[in-house]
């Protein structure tokens, strides 16, 4: 059987998700055996490749970057899934939301020009941190901040197995 | 008695018992949030929504209608399911409802229905309102952003403590909980500081001060204790 192609990305987010999903262990050793983890922030792969078959994002969409990003992956990616909180409701990111973007960057970098609030040398910050679903398709939903590392186990065999991944009430606990 | 019928179960009730109250004794669970045992029904949430099956399937509130003969109730369907988890997703929809740093997350009854009923993700647009955190009074703070306007806190302060400190002010979703008449809660002139609507509040909207996230655990079973400890009025 061909190992099934997996990427993650992260996009506004602690990362605490994808610690999570270190946490899982020696369990690594048996997603390995079915995966191939063909892109993440803990492997060396610059560009996003083609035809892939799961994907976790991590974290809100929070700068002009991850709106090409996932606009890539979306059209790259069988199946999508929102990988935490941050990812399914826009959770910390989203608290500057209320708060215009301009204020928001003075108030962490000071007076002065301001990286970030046009589109240059880094990405431009969006006026608000949005959940991955107000942007494109999402087809599965993995909440938790982090999901824990059983959750996300539960929902990654599935996967694997090819199976449509089922939670239970308790596994779909936010916060 | 007064004799009707929850999910195809015959069931019998008191006169002025509501759908709710005889549900309950059957053993068949309708999720609540306004509704809290010792105060007075006000059928705010919504969540409670029940079928009557003999009424052409008009939804009314389980908390608020009183039981009455030959009823035919549905209390679980996958219409009613739909309906309870949308008001769900309304109301995180409306505020900034993020459990991962709220004092209650893990003891709130709004994160706990959500699971409950199944809601991975909320499918309207959050509308992130600008709303304010009174920290003026000097044993609570109230969070309007955790608000879901249940007026468990009104009514507890007014019910059973007799205090009448909290009311609702505004409109619609501009509605917020205010004491006394829009005063900083540690400017009241009536609030005794009893911390009944801290208890009552089903999320982390009242709390106590000093508390971390996670850590406000909440009592609402206090207020029906206190009410059944009174005696009643005669007559």
């Amino acid at each position: 059987m061909p190992k099934v192609r997996v990427a993650t990305a992260w996009f506004s987010g602690c990362s605490g998700c994808h610690m999570s999903f270190l946490d899982l262990d020696e369990r690594l050793l048996e997603f390995a055996g079915k995966a191939e983890l063909v892109y993440s922030p803990i492997v060396d792969i610059k560009e996003f490749p083609d035809s892939v078959d799961v994907t976790l994002i991590e974290g809100a969409v929070g700068t002009s970057e991850h709106l090409h990003l996932l606009a890539e992956i979306r059209r790259k990616t069988r199946l999508l899934v929102a990988f935490g909180d941050c990812a399914v409701t826009g959770n910390v990111p989203s608290l500057r939301n209320p708060i215009p973007r301009g204020e928001v960057l003075h108030a962490v970098y000071g007076d002065g020009s301001i990286p970030g609030l046009e589109e240059g040398e880094v990405p431009q910050l969006l006026p608000q941190a949005l959940p991955l679903h107000a942007v494109v398709r999402v087809d599965h939903f993995l909440p938790g901040c982090p999901p824990p590392p059983d959750r996300i186990w539960k929902f990654l065999r599935q996967l694997l197995a090819g199976k449509e991944p089922e939670l239970a009430p308790q596994d779909l606990r936010f916060g | 008695m007064i004799a009707l019928r929850i999910d195809d179960i015959p069931v019998q009730a008191e006169p002025g018992q509501t759908i709710l109250d005889a549900a309950k004794a059957a053993g068949i669970r309708i999720p609540t949030l306004c509704h809290l045992p010792g105060l007075s029904p006000v059928g705010a949430c919504r969540l409670c929504l029940v079928e009557i099956r003999n009424w052409n399937g008009k939804l009314v509130p389980a908390c608020a209608t009183p039981v009455q003969e030959g009823l035919d109730v549905v209390a679980n369907s996958d219409r009613l399911r739909e309906l309870r988890r949308t008001i769900l997703e309304l109301l995180f929809a409306e505020r900034n409802h993020i459990c991962a740093f709220c004092v209650a997350n893990g003891h709130c009854e709004l994160q706990d229905l959500a699971a409950e009923l199944g809601m991975d993700h909320v499918r309207f647009p959050y509308r992130f309102p600008p709303l304010p955190l009174d920290a003026s009074h000097a044993k609570f703070g109230i969070d309007h952003n955790r608000c879901i306007l249940c007026g468990r806190c009104v009514r507890a302060c007014s019910e059973v403590e007799g205090a009448m400190t909290w009311g609702f002010a505004g409109r619609g979703i501009f509605t917020l909980v205010a004491a006394d008449l829009g005063d900083p809660w540690g400017d009241s002139k009536t609030c005794t500081g009893c911390g009944k609507c801290v208890q009552a509040c089903p999320t982390g909207a009242l709390f106590e001060k000093g508390r971390a996230t996670g850590e406000q655990e909440k009592r609402p079973a206090i207020v029906a204790a206190l009410t059944e400890r009174r005696p009643r009025a005669q007559g």
